[in-house]
């Protein structure tokens, strides 16, 4: 690990993770000036970006001072030149969905928070094009919400076939 | 730049107008006029990716946000069109011939496979991932298996572990021949694209025979692979490799050294290490530009660090680098298949745990145990521990990885696949960028995005 990132890292709470060492939870506030300061400090890809919808599984394990809300965004960072990767996780109120966008700090993450936008509703201020990606234009509410309700609508696949 | 004061002075109506959200269903997706669209937006789409002087950059301030639209022309490539690879909707601006902005249209082929891995167990998860990128099926299954391993905290057999590397490697070999068959197409060659079918079907066939199956296989499962390679196997693959590795020169004589070929690839969509970084681009692309970056080598899986290969890596980021990047990993992965066939270990090809693997078909007739635990799988699966892990393998298009969370039920809570098509795909507007019409092809073509992994 460099001495660069464990300074950055240093009073954002963090836990051990399977596979890699580090899981950083900074708060919402601090987390795009965290993973500016991550890229400066050697993560030159950002790896993937997604959002989980923890709805009905609350009690999951947090380290101290993080409190649980319902939708979190998960950052895979990758460092090249050290070959290592971190993760963040960052929580997102139900009430107020919103998280800087880091399309200014790596472009690439440009449709995959479109995409979780898309798919959990929640929203990247800063993003250039916050639309729909997967989506049709016209859909209405966030399909990978748990509270989504997908199947409320039956669906005929084929016509019933009339009387003789 | 007068129309840039402008700009500054009063803000710009960027109100879209009701014909482009309710006409038609993915209306506001596309490109748009540049009276009516966010300066940040037109710089995304002329492909303007670095903030900062590194090497020559297009400087999002210096783009002409207000020319007029009445010198370019907004055109829509696919979702039907033939060489776009499947149904990826590209809508371009062009001046003349030359294009100035694009924007890919996506999701014609999502099903909403993420979703569906949640309803299925662990069991059933690898027969949903396989579908995503239909060219390497195996990959997929690797890395749902690897991530639910990590979760489990198993480890699989040696001789699992060997077979998951030979049939990937096999996998890569197919998925680059059919790279190179596609290309030779889009390109002008239709003898490529017979000779790349007519490689890539021996590997079918060998598929077939090993899994049941030529696509979509559901081979590699958590806890190891479903069966032991087949009688005659090390004959069969033998026959592949040196069949494969003979013609790969074949198409050297065919393309690598034809004026036509040449012409059209080389200096063709070039892409700077820094962009290909800052863009997410992983896989041949990111090894074209001279990033020696892949996973099997950087980070090892599998059995990938006992084996001898080269990471290929090339220097202008040219569609000629990927193609020539893509025809020598074809001859690495065949190297490594020699290795694989004659240092693979004997014994079991799969866990013998009861509570992640069924029992073997034998023991079903004579043990009410295992009978049972065969009953427990195959109905509501195995549980997982709780917790969250990410994995990554290096697939034929770059960095494949999957992020599972589990809440210690049978099926995963959440399950995400990072696919490579998808994130490669977003330096399009910059490849694309101050060629010709007729270079697109080439372009999107080289960046070999697999829609059903795009879209999953």
């Amino acid at each position: 690990m460099s001495d660069a990132s464990i300074g950055i890292l240093s009073g954002v709470p963090q836990q051990a993770g399977i596979g890699v060492d580090q899981i950083a939870f900074p708060s919402r506030d601090g987390y795009q000036g965290l993973v500016s300061s991550l890229r400066d400090s050697g993560f030159e890809l950002c790896a993937d970006l997604c959002a989980v919808d923890y709805l009905t599984h609350p009690g999951r394990r947090l380290p101290d001072g993080i409190g649980p809300e319902r939708f979190e965004i998960v950052v895979n960072l990758l460092s090249l030149s050290q070959k290592r990767r971190l993760r963040i996780r960052v929580q997102v109120p139900e009430a107020e969905p919103v998280v800087d966008s880091l399309f200014d700090v790596y472009p690439g993450t440009e449709a995959m928070e479109r995409e979780a936008f898309d798919l959990f509703g929640i929203r990247f201020a800063g993003h250039p094009d916050l639309t729909r990606i997967l989506m049709p234009e016209d859909w209405e509410g966030h399909p990978l919400r748990k509270d989504f309700g997908d199947g409320r609508v039956p669906v005929q696949f084929k016509e019933i076939p009339g009387p003789r | 730049m007068s129309s840039m004061e402008n700009h500054e002075s009063e803000p710009r109506a960027i109100e879209r107008p009701a014909w482009s959200t309710r006409e038609t269903s993915e209306g506001a997706q596309g490109l748009f006029p540049r009276r009516i669209t966010e300066p940040g937006e037109i710089g995304r789409e002329s492909g303007a990716v670095l903030r900062l002087p590194e090497g020559p950059v297009l400087d999002p301030s210096q783009i002409d946000i207000d020319r007029p639209d009445d010198e370019t022309m907004i055109i829509n490539m696919g979702p039907q069109h033939p060489s776009t690879h499947g149904v990826l909707r590209l809508m371009l601006e062009l001046d003349g011939e030359v294009v100035l902005r694009t924007k890919s249209v996506i999701g014609y082929l999502h099903t909403g496979m993420e979703r569906t891995g949640e309803d299925l167990t662990y069991v059933q998860g690898a027969t949903n991932v396989t579908r995503m990128d239909y060219l390497s099926p195996l990959h997929n299954e690797l890395v749902f298996s690897m991530a639910t391993e990590a979760l489990l905290g198993i480890e699989v057999p040696p001789r699992a572990v060997w077979i998951r590397t030979l049939m990937c490697e096999l996998n890569r070999v197919g998925s680059h021949l059919m790279w190179m068959a596609t290309n030779g197409m889009d390109l002008g060659s239709t003898s490529m694209m017979i000779y790349g079918l007519r490689e890539r079907e021996m590997i079918m066939t060998f598929f077939e025979k090993t899994t049941g199956l030529r696509f979509n296989t559901n081979y590699i499962r958590p806890g190891g692979v479903a069966a032991d390679l087949p009688d005659g196997w090390l004959d069969d693959i033998e026959v592949i490799c040196d069949t494969v590795e003979a013609r790969s020169f074949e198409y050297d004589d065919l393309l690598t050294g034809q004026p036509i070929f040449r012409e059209r690839t080389e200096g063709v969509g070039s892409l700077t290490a820094e962009e290909a970084l800052a863009l997410g681009v992983t896989g041949p692309l990111l090894r074209s530009t001279g990033v020696p970056w892949d996973l099997r080598r950087t980070m090892p899986y599998m059995a990938y660090g006992e084996l001898d290969f080269d990471v290929i890596v090339g220097t202008y980021g040219d569609n000629f680098d990927r193609y020539a990047i893509r025809l020598a990993e074809i001859r690495e992965s065949i190297k490594m298949i020699r290795q694989l066939i004659e240092k693979m270990p004997s014994g079991d090809y799969r866990l013998q745990d009861p509570k992640v693997t069924p029992p073997p078909r034998g023991r079903i007739d004579t043990s009410m145990e295992a009978l049972i635990h065969h009953f427990k799988i195959f109905t509501e699966g195995f549980k997982v521990p709780e917790g969250e892990v990410y994995t990554a393998i290096e697939s034929p298009r770059g960095e494949l990885g999957c992020y599972i969370v589990s809440d210690g039920s049978s099926k995963p809570y959440r399950m995400h696949i990072r696919g490579p098509s998808f994130v490669n795909l977003q330096c399009l507007p910059l490849l694309l960028r101050g060629g010709l019409l007729s270079d697109a092809v080439a372009v999107i073509s080289s960046v070999d995005p697999v829609m059903g992994e795009v879209d999953r």
